[in-house]
């Protein structure tokens, strides 16, 4: 699509300067935030066991999350994307759910459903196994949250791509296997790359079904998000101290996903 | 159109100040006024109807409530929250409003509450005692010691001589009400008054020593209220005979 005439196209000045005061009301709480750290305190508060044990299990959970969404999300993107099947449009949607609906809604769900008296969890507590207050349940209200993303970013990839490349190569005799590996995957590279991180981020930053799903104990279930949250009540500076951990990694995430490819938000 | 920019510009950050302002802002045309009253959340019900109360006896008030926990109420003032009366579910958490030179004068008890042990109605691990609800295996929930009925919670535990090993440790005590409805703790403690209100949803456990950890809750009117003297008389009103019987109707006790 080439541009014919070299006419800027901007919009009226009045709108310029609602959305440069839209800018600001994003970005002033986090100005505020980094404002508020105390420097002095900020490598002790950091290092604190409370602290040290809350970093490590977000970072344990969202990144086996991220790994549990990459081996489910995949295939699900390309069953989405590349099956005809009936329903498909509505199936499509549904999978943004999780994405709409309030995280607390979320979290009374996976309790209905995995919870010690829900729909899968009593078959499993007869079976001896217990999900609710375990680090396995952060992980499950991570994957639930964080899917969708990585669903919407793969299916986007491979609808801007086409199926052309995969055509030659089923028609030139490779195995729907060798297909996959070696020309889809390659293809949904870029959305790969940004679902990916978008789906860690989302992951890391899991309060509300954690909270409602998996409750909250120092060590096992008791995340980042979560430790921000009761820190506020006795030790305010703290939490913002680990806000802004938690500001930091999405900053870095946003960089990683979008800085150096210019790949299109799903 | 191009005039109306400034105004428009002008508007919008009003606007915006608008959405950061908080809480009672609204509502407080001439004529009327409007009491800001922040309250522990162990005495929604209880405080609920004092207001409407309060309200019958000072026609053109209105009794708003901000119902939270203790902590972050007391933390919400310290941060200059616009709110006339702090009732707090622990000492504790009002000294710190009183540290911050928050509070009018000096903070007065009008309650007491003690711990509950509840289970789902079932009772599926067979709990008779706080002992049983310490025992290894037992899905227990309690408050985080950083929350008032956390607080009370190590101080019952350590009266018993018992080590607590909690599957969790939430927030609020709502939180752990919720826990133990919905079935996934076995047993969870709670204020008397939650347990209490919440009916047939669980099995209340007597505890033996509940009285060995009781929190007092205070309430005082705040030094930067808008309206000073309705603080004063809405404490009044709680410590007297109307909010006295709201209270002990509710299951609190008398400090």
């Amino acid at each position: 699509m080439s541009i014919t005439r070299e006419i800027p196209v901007r919009p009226p000045l009045a709108l310029t300067v609602v959305g440069v005061l839209g800018g600001a009301a994003l970005l002033l709480p986090f100005v505020a935030l980094v404002a508020g750290v105390d420097l002095r305190r900020l490598p002790r508060l950091l290092t604190s066991p409370e602290a040290l044990d809350a970093l490590w299990l977000s970072l344990r959970t969202s990144l086996t999350a991220t790994a549990v969404c990459l081996v489910l999300g995949i295939p699900l993107a390309l069953a989405l994307n590349r099956l005809d099947f009936p329903g498909r449009s509505l199936a499509r949607s549904l999978v943004l759910l999780p994405l709409v609906v309030p995280p607390v809604v979320g979290g009374i769900a996976l309790t209905e459903a995995f919870g010690r008296r829900g729909l899968v969890g009593e078959h499993l507590h007869a079976l001896g196994i217990e999900i609710a207050f375990t680090s396995a349940a952060v992980v499950l209200a991570q994957v639930f949250v964080s899917l969708p993303f990585l669903v919407v970013a793969l299916e986007g990839t491979l609808q801007t791509r086409g199926e052309a490349h995969e055509r030659t190569a089923l028609s030139l005799g490779a195995s729907p296997a060798r297909t996959f590996l070696t020309v889809t995957l390659p293809l949904m590279g870029p959305g790969l790359l940004a679902g990916t991180v978008l789906t860690f981020a989302r992951a890391l930053g899991e309060f509300g079904a954690t909270i409602t799903f998996a409750g909250s104990l120092q060590g096992t279930t008791r995340t980042l998000p979560l430790q921000v949250y009761l820190e506020r009540e006795t030790d305010p500076e703290a939490a913002v101290a680990l806000s802004l951990v938690l500001v930091a990694v999405a900053l870095a995430v946003i960089t990683l996903a979008y800085g150096r490819r210019r790949v299109r938000l799903p | 159109m191009s005039r109306a920019l400034p105004a428009l510009a002008a508007a919008s950050a009003l606007a915006l100040t608008g959405c950061a302002g908080g809480v009672s802002e609204a509502g407080a045309t001439a004529g009327d006024v409007t009491l800001t009253v922040f309250a522990a959340a162990s005495l929604a019900d209880a405080f609920e109807e004092i207001g409407e109360r309060f309200e019958v006896e000072h026609p053109g008030v209105e009794v708003r409530f901000n119902v939270a926990g203790s902590s972050s109420l007391a933390q919400q003032i310290r941060a200059g929250a616009p709110a006339d009366v702090f009732a707090s579910a622990d000492e504790p958490t009002m000294d710190r409003a009183v540290e911050a030179d928050a509070v009018s004068g000096s903070p007065r008890p009008f309650a007491t509450n003690v711990l509950a042990l509840v289970t789902p109605p079932d009772n599926p691990a067979g709990i008779a005692s706080l002992q049983d609800a310490a025992a290894e295996g037992v899905d227990l929930v309690v408050c985080a010691p950083q929350v008032p009925c956390g607080a009370a919670t190590a101080t019952l535990a350590a009266d018993a001589g018992l080590a607590l090993a909690p599957v969790s440790e939430e927030s609020s005590v709502t939180d752990v009400l919720g826990k133990v409805t919905s079935g996934e703790a076995d047993a969870g403690l709670v204020y008397a008054t939650d347990a209490a209100a919440a009916g047939d949803a669980v099995h209340a456990v007597r505890l033996e020593r509940a009285g060995s950890a009781v929190n007092t809750y205070p309430i005082a009117a705040l030094a930067h209220s808008e309206h000073r003297e309705l603080a004063e008389a809405f404490v009044e009103f709680v410590l007297g005979a109307p909010g006295r019987q709201v209270l002990r109707d509710d299951g609190f006790g008398a400090p």
